[in-house]
C-alpha cells in the first residue's frame, strides 16, 4: 500500500491547516511564548549575572539566550500538535481527518511538520529579540540547526503521542505540567550541569531535554557539559524511538479508531 | 447492476456486547437506500465500519469494490460520511473548511467549481465567509453535509442528518439530495423519520439488535408487512366481540382494525351490521413503513415508541 505519494496534496493540505490553525492565534501562539521568554530573560539575567560561573568568559546573560530559545521552541513544538489533537478530539471535529483517506504515515508528517514550524518560528523570534539584548557568538551554524531541527521533531512527535493518549483537557494540562515542564526546567536551560552535586550531574544525563540543550548551546559558544555527538546520538535515538511508539499508535488507531 | 457497497458477514463486539451480528447486505450503485432501526440497533455502528471509524471484528466490507480496511484510501476517496453529531472546526470559515476537506482527499482548485454548486445547493453561498463558530445549529448541519460532498464522493452516506432540523431545511436538504442521486451518486440514509425514508428511499433494511431483520424495496415491505386499516367511527356503540381480535386501538367510539387483507373489511361490515351497530364514519388507511417498523422491530416497549415518537 503506497502510504505517501498517492496523496501528497492531502498531506499538504493538513500540513497548511495545522499551520494556519496556530497562525489564526498567533498572539497566543507566538507572541505570548516570545515575551515569557524575555521575561526569563530580563530577570534572571538581572538576578545572576556575575554571581553564577558559567564556562569561562561567557557572560550569563549570553549563556541563558540558547537555553531559552530552545526551552521555548520545545515547549511550542510540544504545545501545537499536543493541543491540535485533544482540540480535535474533544470538539469531535478530528472525523474530519479520520474519514479521508490519509495514511497513518501522512497524518503524523503532516501533524509534525506544523508543530516544528511553530517550534522554530518561536525560537528564531526569540533569536531576533534576544540579540537586542546581548551579542550572541555562532560558533557552529550546523549545530544550532540540526539540534533546533531535531529538538522540534522530538517534541512535536512526543505532542502527538500527548494529543492520542489525553481524553481530557486536564490530563494533557498534567503531562505538560508534570513531564514536559520538569524536564524542561531541569535540563540546564538556566545553569551548567557542571555547577551541580554530582548525583545531581548524574540524573541530569538521564534526562533527554538535557542533550538538546547542551548540544544546542555548542552550536553558539563551541563549548559544552557533554560532546555534541553524544547529544546527537542521544537526540536521534529518542527521536526514533518516540516516532516508532507515535506511528504504531497511529497504525493501530489507538484511542483515534475504535 | 456494479455494486457501490457490500457486507460480508461483519460481526463487531464492544467487550461483552454483540452489537453487529453477521450483517449481509449489498447496495448497487445509483440505489437511495435507507437503513433503519431504533437506538442501539446498529446502524451508526454499521456505518462507522464502512467509513474507517471503527474496525469490525470479523467480516469485510467494501466501497465501490475497494476493501475499507485492505484498500482503505481507494474506499474512502469514493465515500462521503455525514456524520451524527453536530462537530465543527471553530478556526475557520465554511468555504475554507470545504477547500481543506476536498484538499484531504487530493483535489484542489479544480473543484472550487463543485464547491460552489454545493454552498449554493445547500442555500450556504451567503454563509461562505463566516467562521463555523458564529452559525446557526441548522447552518453548521449544511456545512457538515457540505464537507462530506466536498470531493465529489460517488457514495454519500448521511447518518441521520435531519434530526432536529427545521422543516425547510429538511426540504431543500432533500431535494439537493435526491438531484445527487439522480446524477448517479449512491445514497445511503439512516433516519428516525420513517416518512422520509418512506418517500426518499427505493430500498429499505430495517435493523434491529445487531442484525437485519427485513431488507426489500419499500413497496414489497408495505406489501408484505403491512396490511391496510380500517378506521370506525361508532359514536356509542362498542365494537362486536368478533372483531377484537382485529382491533388494533379504540377510544372514545373510534376503532382501528387491522385487515390483512381487503376481504376481512366485508366481513367486518358484516358483523357491524348483524349487531346491529351504526357507522358513523369509516376510513380506509393505507399502511405506512411506521406499521412495517413496528411489526418487525418489535412492540413499543422494546425501542420502537422511542424511534416513532
Amino acid at each position: 500500500m503506497n502510504l505517501i505519494n498517492t496523496n501528497n496534496r492531502g498531506t499538504y493540505t493538513l500540513f497548511k491547516k495545522e499551520i494556519l490553525r496556530f497562525w489564526r492565534v498567533a498572539f497566543q501562539t507566538m507572541a505570548s511564548p516570545v515575551l515569557t521568554a524575555l521575561l526569563y530573560l530580563l530577570i534572571f539575567s538581572h538576578v545572576l549575572e556575575g554571581k553564577v560561573q558559567v564556562y569561562d568568559s561567557v557572560p550569563y546573560t549570553a549563556f541563558l539566550i540558547p537555553g531559552l530559545i530552545m526551552m521555548s521552541l520545545l515547549q511550542n513544538a510540544f504545545a501545537n500538535s499536543s493541543s491540535s489533537l485533544i482540540q480535535s478530539k474533544v470538539m469531535g471535529n478530528i472525523v474530519f481527518i479520520l474519514l479521508t483517506p490519509l495514511s497513518y504515515l501522512q497524518f503524523y508528517i503532516a501533524l509534525l511538520g506544523a508543530a516544528m514550524v511553530r517550534g522554530l518560528f518561536v525560537g528564531l523570534a526569540i533569536y531576533l529579540v534576544a540579540l537586542f539584548f546581548v551579542k550572541l557568538p555562532i560558533a557552529h551554524l550546523g549545530w544550532i540547526i540540526i539540534f533546533a531541527i531535531l529538538g522540534s521533531a522530538l517534541l512535536g512527535t512526543f505532542g502527538i503521542i500527548a494529543g492520542i493518549w489525553a481524553d481530557k483537557f486536564d490530563q494533557m494540562a498534567a503531562f505538560q505540567n508534570f513531564v514536559i515542564m520538569p524536564l524542561t526546567f531541569l535540563s540546564g536551560v538556566f545553569y551548567s550541569i557542571h555547577s551541580l552535586p554530582v548525583f545531581w550531574q548524574m540524573v541530569s544525563k538521564f534526562n533527554p531535554f538535557f542533550y538538546m540543550i547542551d548540544g544546542f548551546r555548542y552550536g553558539f559558544f563551541g563549548k559544552g557539559d557533554v560532546s555534541p555527538w553524544i547529544s546527537l546520538a542521544v537526540v536521534i535515538a529518542f527521536l526514533f524511538a518516540l516516532a516508532w511508539v507515535c506511528l504504531k499508535m497511529l497504525k493501530s488507531g489507538y484511542k483515534l479508531r475504535g | 447492476m456494479k455494486t457501490a457497497i457490500q457486507f460480508n458477514q461483519i460481526h463487531k463486539h464492544f467487550g461483552s456486547l454483540h452489537a453487529l451480528k453477521g450483517i449481509d447486505l449489498t447496495i448497487p450503485q445509483g440505489e437511495f437506500f435507507g437503513l433503519l432501526g431504533p437506538n442501539g440497533a446498529g446502524k451508526s455502528t454499521l456505518i462507522n465500519i464502512l467509513a474507517g471509524l471503527l474496525k469490525p471484528t470479523s467480516g469485510t466490507a467494501s466501497v465501490m469494490g475497494h476493501d475499507v480496511v485492505v484498500d482503505y484510501q481507494a474506499a474512502r476517496m469514493a465515500l462521503g460520511v455525514v456524520p451524527q453529531e453536530l462537530v465543527f472546526d471553530p478556526f475557520f470559515n465554511v468555504r475554507e473548511m470545504l477547500r481543506f476537506q476536498a484538499g484531504y482527499f487530493g483535489r484542489g482548485q479544480e473543484n472550487d467549481a463543485w464547491v460552489d454548486e454545493i454552498l449554493e445547493g445547500l442555500g450556504l453561498t451567503d454563509k461562505a465567509h463566516t467562521n463555523m463558530r458564529k452559525l446557526s445549529g441548522g447552518m453548521k448541519r449544511r456545512a457538515l453535509i457540505a464537507q462530506a460532498l466536498a470531493h465529489k464522493p460517488p457514495v454519500i452516506v448521511l447518518d441521520e442528518p435531519t434530526a432536529g432540523v427545521d422543516v425547510e431545511l429538511r426540504q431543500m436538504l432533500w431535494e439537493f439530495i435526491k438531484k445527487l442521486n439522480r446524477e448517479g451518486h449512491t445514497i445511503i440514509l439512516t433516519t428516525h423519520y420513517l416518512e422520509e425514508a418512506e418517500t426518499l428511499c427505493s430500498r429499505v433494511a430495517m435493523m434491529k439488535q445487531g442484525q437485519v431483520v427485513a431488507l426489500d424495496s419499500t413497496a414489497n415491505l408495505l406489501n408484505k408487512f403491512a396490511g391496510k386499516n380500517l378506521r370506525l367511527v361508532l359514536g356509542n356503540s362498542p365494537l362486536p366481540a368478533s372483531l377484537l381480535p382485529m382491533q388494533k386501538s379504540g377510544e372514545n367510539g373510534v376503532y382501528m382494525l387491522a385487515l390483512d387483507e381487503l376481504s376481512q373489511m366485508e366481513f367486518a361490515l358484516g358483523e357491524l351490521r348483524k349487531s346491529n351497530v351504526s357507522i358513523e364514519d369509516m376510513q380506509l388507511i393505507e399502511p405506512d413503513l411506521e406499521d412495517v417498523f413496528l411489526s418487525l422491530v418489535g412492540s413499543a416497549s422494546d425501542g420502537a415508541k422511542e424511534v416513532c415518537a
